[in-house]
């Protein structure tokens, strides 16, 4: 995640399903929300934000690809030709005995593969530095950033907006 | 929630029109029509697979090498005489082994889904409760079957096996009489379809009374014949599975078989159930049934089509790295056997039943698409026929198979039937169970 610069108005919310609702008002008020923060995952929330739809499934099938592409190659080139061996008097190359293992890898690669994704797109790399709008949203809090930089709204406007749809306090946060 | 679905009306009553009847018993009619013709074809000699045949059975024959392989595939071929009235019987056999899988694997996925507690699958599911009505059909066709031709089909119930002082006794055969013998078998059999259709009734009757009075009292019944369902099936899907399959080429034996028909006939029960929906869904019924549930069966169509493969490829695999001389028989029969006449189906059933149902479902949107779903349903459903096809035509009619007009009238005349009794048992009930306790839940089954 790149790091964070400007300045965002906060609201902190009390209950999950009043910032649910809140959202695609605001939205259609015209604001554009950065991102909400919440101690539990929340249901339709991303389908409310708009967020676009993870292609993590694309990532995995292409990672596993590259696993059977691997173990395939890997097999033909060891038992093919650098170390021919007789196994049960098959083939050198016989497809049959090469499955368990292109499975395997691919497996792995799709597993290993996404979980890098993951951990990459997420920012979670050793020693992370949270990006924390309000530690309450770690607890019992339910927190709206909004980008000032991004909304052609006025602070004020904006922040009337939120406290009439239910949000406790609203807060300014700069980077 | 923020997106609010809309959820229509859960009355709405299944109706089996008039004109679906004439179609039905049309389509029964060509297919009978189909026999006859392909019969008179056949026994007139004039369908050329059968000379063909002769020659490929004796190359076959030399291309085996051990003797238990020799013997088999005399067993196969050397039914003497009437080899297209075989060719009959074998085709009767598939076809109920076939829709007797689909007509039990409803039971099986109701009663999995009592067992579970599961809520998504309430909405639809009167399809897999109405399959099981099928059951008495195949059940009695097979009865009839084994009476009338169960000489052809099944190599040990011929006498001189088990005779010593008789030159064709054989004493492989001879040790398996304990269970494979007529009257053991014939108990089997009945028990199977009595076991089975009966817990499917009980079942069926708490699910049309929990219909008009509701309450709890139906379910927690339901869950208890489910469950009793799924001990019975533990051991009855494996034990049919060798006495209708297995058995057939008595010399060979593989301990997956059980599971690897389980594991047959689920997917293409599922796909079944998928297609009900879809085709159900687009003639108007159904409205309750989002993408979500969609999404869910073809999830469900597609995990059971992966885990089929395994399970074929785990029996394959350790026969062909073991390669003992009566275990390998099976495949090379139907790898290179007779001629070469089952490598075709022997490729289109891992092409139809894997790896395209394997690409085509994969996404997300493609499970949410009726037209996607059911060219991946209708890929199991064909594929899924030649699976059996492969493992019931070798055996018995061997050299002589093909797929001809009587194939195809086979598969009408039971498809037909058994849309007719699908049918017929839909539209007793309420399309959805108005009453169920979890009707709600599966109303609103959205997994994003």
């Amino acid at each position: 995640m790149a790091e964070l610069t400007g300045k965002y108005l906060v609201g902190v919310f009390d209950d999950d399903d009043v910032i649910l609702h809140a959202i695609p008002k605001l939205r259609k008020a015209g604001v554009k929300i950065h991102e909400v923060y919440s101690p539990f995952p929340i249901h339709g929330l991303d389908d409310a934000l708009g967020h676009p739809r993870t292609r993590i499934g694309i990532a995995a099938f292409l990672f596993g690809l590259t696993g059977a592409t691997c173990a395939l190659t890997m097999m033909t080139w060891m038992l093919g030709y650098d170390w021919p061996m007789n196994i049960g008097g098959k083939d050198y190359i016989s497809l049959p005995n090469f499955i368990p293992i292109t499975f395997e890898l691919t497996v792995l690669f799709t597993a290993f593969g996404m979980v890098t994704t993951f951990f990459v797109t997420n920012g979670l790399s050793p020693n992370p530095a949270p990006v924390l709008f309000d530690p309450r949203s770690t607890d019992n809090k339910f927190v709206m950033a909004i980008e000032m930089g991004k909304n052609k709204m006025s602070e004020e406007d904006i922040t009337k907006a939120l406290k009439d749809l239910g949000a406790g306090e609203v807060n300014i946060k700069q980077f | 929630m923020a997106s609010v679905h809309a959820i229509p009306s859960i009355e709405e009553r299944f109706e089996f029109t008039s004109g679906a009847k004439r179609n039905l018993l049309i389509g029964g009619a060509i297919g009978l029509a189909l026999i006859i013709i392909g019969a008179f074809l056949l026994a007139n000699g004039s369908g050329h697979e059968a000379a063909h045949g002769a020659e490929h059975a004796a190359a076959a024959g030399a291309d085996h090498g051990a003797t238990a392989a020799q013997h088999e595939a005399g067993a196969a071929g050397g039914h003497g005489g009437s080899s297209w009235m075989t060719r009959i019987w074998a085709n009767i056999w598939l076809n109920a082994v076939y829709f007797t899988g689909i007509s039990v694997i409803g039971m099986f996925f109701m009663s999995y889904n009592y067992l579970a507690q599961a809520g998504w699958s309430v909405v639809f599911k009167r399809i897999p409760e109405a399959l099981p009505s099928f059951l008495p059909v195949t059940g009695a066709v097979m009865l009839i079957t084994f009476f009338l031709g169960g000489h052809d089909l099944f190599h040990w119930t011929h006498e001189e096996l088990y005779d010593a002082s008789n030159e064709g006794f054989d004493a492989i055969i001879n040790g398996k009489k304990g269970f494979l013998n007529t009257p053991f078998f014939l108990i089997r059999l009945v028990l199977y379809f009595v076991g089975w259709y009966f817990l499917w009734t009980v079942l069926r009757k708490a699910s049309l009374e929990e219909d008009q009075i509701g309450g709890l009292t139906n379910y927690d019944k339901s869950v208890k014949y489910g469950t009793a369902f799924l001990v019975f099936f533990a051991v009855t899907s494996s034990t049919s599975a060798w006495d209708f399959v297995m058995s057939i080429e008595t010399h060979w034996f593989s301990t997956m078989f059980g599971w690897y028909t389980l594991a047959s006939w689920h997917v293409t029960g599922l796909a079944v159930i998928t297609l009900m929906v879809v085709t159900l869904r687009e003639r108007g019924y159904l409205k309750a049934v989002n993408h979500s549930h969609l999404q869910d069966l073809g999830k469900f169509v597609f995990a059971f089509s992966i885990f089929w493969t395994y399970v074929w490829f785990a029996q394959f695999l350790l026969i062909y790295y073991a390669n003992l001389p009566e275990e390998i028989i099976h495949y090379k029969e139907r790898f290179s056997g007779y001629g070469g006449i089952y490598r075709a189906p022997f490729f289109i059933n891992l092409i139809l039943n894997f790896f395209f149902p394997f690409l085509v479902l994969m996404t997300r949107d493609s499970k949410r698409t009726h037209s996607i779903l059911k060219l991946a349903c209708w890929s199991i459903i064909v594929g899924h026929y030649f699976d059996f096809y492969n493992n019931i035509m070798p055996g018995t009619v061997g050299a002589n198979a093909g797929f001809g007009p009587v194939e195809f009238g086979f598969i009408l005349v039971f498809a037909c039937a058994f849309i007719w009794f699908v049918s017929a048992q839909l539209a007793k009930a309420n399309l959805i169970p108005r009453n169920h306790p979890m009707l709600e839940e599966s109303l609103h089954h959205d997994i994003a």
